[in-house]
């Protein structure tokens, strides 16, 4: 059924369409929507879940894992210090293996206090072992936290959906939100097969010697290893079901590209109208928009950049000292592989500045005028 | 029955390992009788069977076999609690045999 | 009596026979905190889940792959007891079980300092756990360090003897009570057979319910181990650590009676973390002890 809603909604949607039965949230702008729309779905009896209103989020991550293990859909949301906040909590979720989906609305992190957005939050997070799908659209918000439940169950591991702050959610769109009944043939419910109950008695998250410890990471790398391919299939399911693909990543244009823009969240959605107005006035320019971050799709961008003759990565994000975060891994991604085109590092849009179209026609030309990085990073817009 | 003297676990391979951080068993292999200095013993002869050794006993490793108490060796710490709180003074900790 | 009859007679057991706990586990000799648990678990019975943050607990029940228990366990980040606890009562109410009692169970540290903050917001919102706080007056599992539950006078780690802990211990019952849950005890290891009656009471009630279990530690505190019991003992009956229950945040309930309260100087010289205290010290902690009596026979009278 088509609806008019926010971003913040979306997410709601998404977890109510997703049968799930704790949430556990504390409120922080701009998330705040999230959990009032699911407060109230579970008031009115459209959604059956237990509502805990805790008293931070490092509670609500916590309680959410007691949720989880005690074999209930666990879900939050939360932005910027809140993640922050959650932090301790987030690597717990993940090296526990407990598959709660989270909303993260990307929210520039304090000081000074920033309500818009820029993606350190998430990005921050990126080592925790949750995976993080970067979303630009309200549909694909909704239909992304369906599918993140069915891949975080599959493999037990937790899933981030994230969404620009104010840019994408509040910002309102036309959505098709999906039919319960298909989202039940879609998603079953959780049943996992160890849980916390007194039928079958153990403890989790013991001591645990370097003689053990070392395998139990080993095999949440190697379960996050299935995710691209997990995510590609679950995606193809989706689109029989509801006429949507979802992958990993959302090239435009690519195919006979001769200079790329490698983007993430909104930004990547601006960049498709800079590439239409670049090939009016004669480049032949592409935006590819990595959906998911984590697990990291090597062999996608590999393949949509071997195209290519140059590229030039658009980070709304800066690990201090070591320059924009996708760029790092998109090199990363690249490097030593034959046939790969030279990138180029940019940061643009912190603390919620605009990222424009004039802002990608810049990052174009000064890529295009160069052979290859020499100030590694640039800085659009600033006031240097 | 008290769980007694199991073996102990050992993964042969990370795919052995259940996918969650959870236990698989108890821990009796680990005969933590193996820890004393001193031991109880008690006079059966003085006991008045009042209950007091196996109700304050911490691991527990007091078990009563025929209405009377009886320590389990393989596990008593050798704390000396039992010793100290017995009303009959029938429980005397003496220097543990090697 | 004769060994005849003696050997009718039946072995007195003023608790049920049933364990939870099997051997191996890696408590200290004379345990004051494995004692508390024992008895705890007579009176909840196996349909019971623990939340055990970062303590002496942690590591007791045994390392990854063991647990010494039969009832499971969710071992938690060392502030999230409640927090935690709070989900799992969720997650079992929502996917069908309303009947497994949830218990958080920390040590002082976890409840009077890092904790409290998942504890008093799960006090407030009346989430339906029990929450025991085991108090051995120390962070004991990382090496006798102090907490707001170390007393006046105490030696740990870090208030050595010439900087011993000058604040009194926090009052984290009169914090509980201040949250108008419906029900608080204090407990003693000492006095298992009021423990076993308080945590059975306290199982059929809804809503948060707190305990304060007194669980010497033989090795923080430099004591003997086979003293434990009897410094638990002395504690209750010299009043530094009462047995009452509060109800509702209102209702003082004194459950024993201290006619003759004996003075804390044997408590005291019972333990090496007291050693250093001179008359001037004990006369401190004695007169602390005391106006805390009087404050709680007032709130009984109220």
């Amino acid at each position: 059924m088509k609806k008019v809603i926010m971003g913040n909604h979306a997410l709601s949607y998404g977890a109510m369409l997703s049968r799930s039965q704790v949430i556990s949230a504390y409120p922080i702008t701009p998330q705040t929507q999230v959990v009032e729309l699911l407060s109230e779905m579970c008031a009115d009896g459209t959604l059956d879940a237990q509502f805990i209103k805790v008293e931070s989020e490092h509670s609500a991550m916590a309680s959410c894992i007691g949720a989880s293990v005690a074999g209930s859909r666990a879900f939050t949301a939360t932005s910027s210090q809140g993640l922050a906040l959650m932090h301790e909590m987030l690597h717990w979720a993940a090296g526990g293996r407990h598959p709660i989906v989270m909303g993260n609305i990307n929210r520039s992190m304090a000081p000074g206090w920033s309500i818009w957005t820029d993606q350190n939050d998430s990005l921050s997070q990126r080592d925790t072992g949750w995976m993080q799908f970067y979303c630009a659209s309200n549909q694909e918000v909704v239909d992304t936290v369906i599918q993140s439940f069915k891949v975080a169950e599959k493999l037990m591991i937790p899933a981030m959906v994230i969404l620009d702050a104010f840019a994408l959610s509040h910002t309102y769109e036309v959505v098709d939100v999906p039919d319960q009944a298909l989202v039940d043939r879609y998603l079953p419910p959780f049943k996992p097969a160890i849980k916390l109950t007194p039928a079958d008695p153990r403890a989790f998250g013991g001591l645990t010697g370097s003689e053990h410890y070392m395998e139990l990471r080993y095999k949440l790398e190697k379960d996050m290893e299935k995710a691209p391919a997990l995510i590609e299939e679950t995606g193809r399911e989706y689109e029989k079901l509801f006429g949507r693909n979802l992958g990993l990543v959302d090239p435009y244009l690519c195919d006979d590209a001769e200079f790329i823009f490698v983007t993430s969240g909104t930004a990547g959605y601006t960049a498709r109208v800079a590439v239409d107005q670049l090939r009016a006035s004669g480049l032949k320019a592409g935006n590819l928009r990595i959906k998911v971050f984590r697990p990291f799709p090597f062999d996608r961008v590999r393949e949509v950049l071997a195209k290519t003759k140059k590229a030039a990565v658009v980070d709304r994000n800066c690990s201090y000292g070591a320059g924009g975060i996708f760029y790092q891994e998109v090199k990363s991604a690249v490097y030593g592989r034959p046939g790969m085109p030279p990138l180029f590092g940019y940061i643009a849009g912190l603390g919620g500045r605009d990222i424009t179209v004039d802002s990608f026609k810049e990052v174009a030309a000064d890529a295009l005028a160069k052979d290859r990085a020499d100030e590694e990073i640039v800085w659009i817009g600033v006031k240097k | 029955m008290r769980p007694k003297k199991a073996k102990k676990i050992v993964f042969k391979s990370a795919e052995e390992m259940p996918v969650m951080i959870c236990s698989v068993g108890h821990q009796t292999h680990n005969l933590t009788g193996a820890w004393r200095n001193i031991r109880p013993e008690i006079d059966l002869g003085k006991c008045i069977k009042c209950g007091i050794c196996w109700k304050f006993c911490p691991e527990p490793s007091i078990e009563v076999v025929d209405e009377w108490p009886v320590v389990d060796y393989d596990y008593c710490k050798g704390c000396g609690i039992c010793a100290e709180e017995c009303p009959a003074k029938c429980i005397v900790m003496v220097e543990e045999r090697k | 009596m004769s060994q005849e009859v003696k050997k009718e007679k039946k072995f007195t057991m003023t608790l049920p026979a049933d364990e939870l706990m099997a051997c191996g586990h890696l408590a200290c000799q004379g345990c004051g905190a494995t004692l508390a648990m024992r008895t705890m678990l007579k009176a909840l019975g196996q349909k019971t889940v623990l939340c055990i943050p970062a303590c002496c607990w942690a590591v007791i029940d045994g390392p990854y792959p063991y647990s010494s228990m039969d009832v499971p366990i969710y071992h938690c980040a060392f502030e999230t007891a409640a927090s935690t606890a709070t989900g799992v009562k969720a997650g079992l109410t929502v996917t069908g079980d309303t009947e497994t009692t949830v218990v958080a169970w920390a040590g002082d540290g976890g409840t009077f300092d890092i904790g409290i903050q998942a504890l008093s917001g799960a006090a407030e919102r009346n989430e339906d756990i029990i929450y025991v706080c085991y108090d051995n007056e120390a962070y004991m599992n990382t090496g006798i360090q102090r907490s707001s539950a170390t007393p006046y006078g105490a030696w740990t780690t870090t208030t050595p003897v010439k900087h011993f802990k000058t604040r009194p211990k926090k009052d984290i019952v009169a914090i509980m009570a201040a949250h108008r849950i419906p029900y608080i005890a204090t407990a003693s290891i000492s006095h298992p057979e009021d423990f076993f009656k308080k945590m059975k009471k306290a199982k059929d009630i809804k809503g948060t319910r707190f305990f304060h279990v007194y669980a010497p530690c033989p090795t923080g505190w430099k004591s003997r181990p086979e003293d434990t019991i009897k410094l638990a003992r002395m504690a209750v009956q010299n009043g530094y650590f009462p047995l009452y229950e509060i109800e509702n945040g209102e209702k003082t309930t004194l459950n024993l009676k201290l006619k003759d309260r004996k003075p804390v100087d044997d408590y005291l010289r019972l333990q090496g973390r007291f050693r250093h205290l001179g008359a001037a010290e004990i006369a401190e902690v004695q007169s602390e002890v005391d106006a805390r009596w009087e404050r709680l026979l007032k709130g009984c009278a109220a």
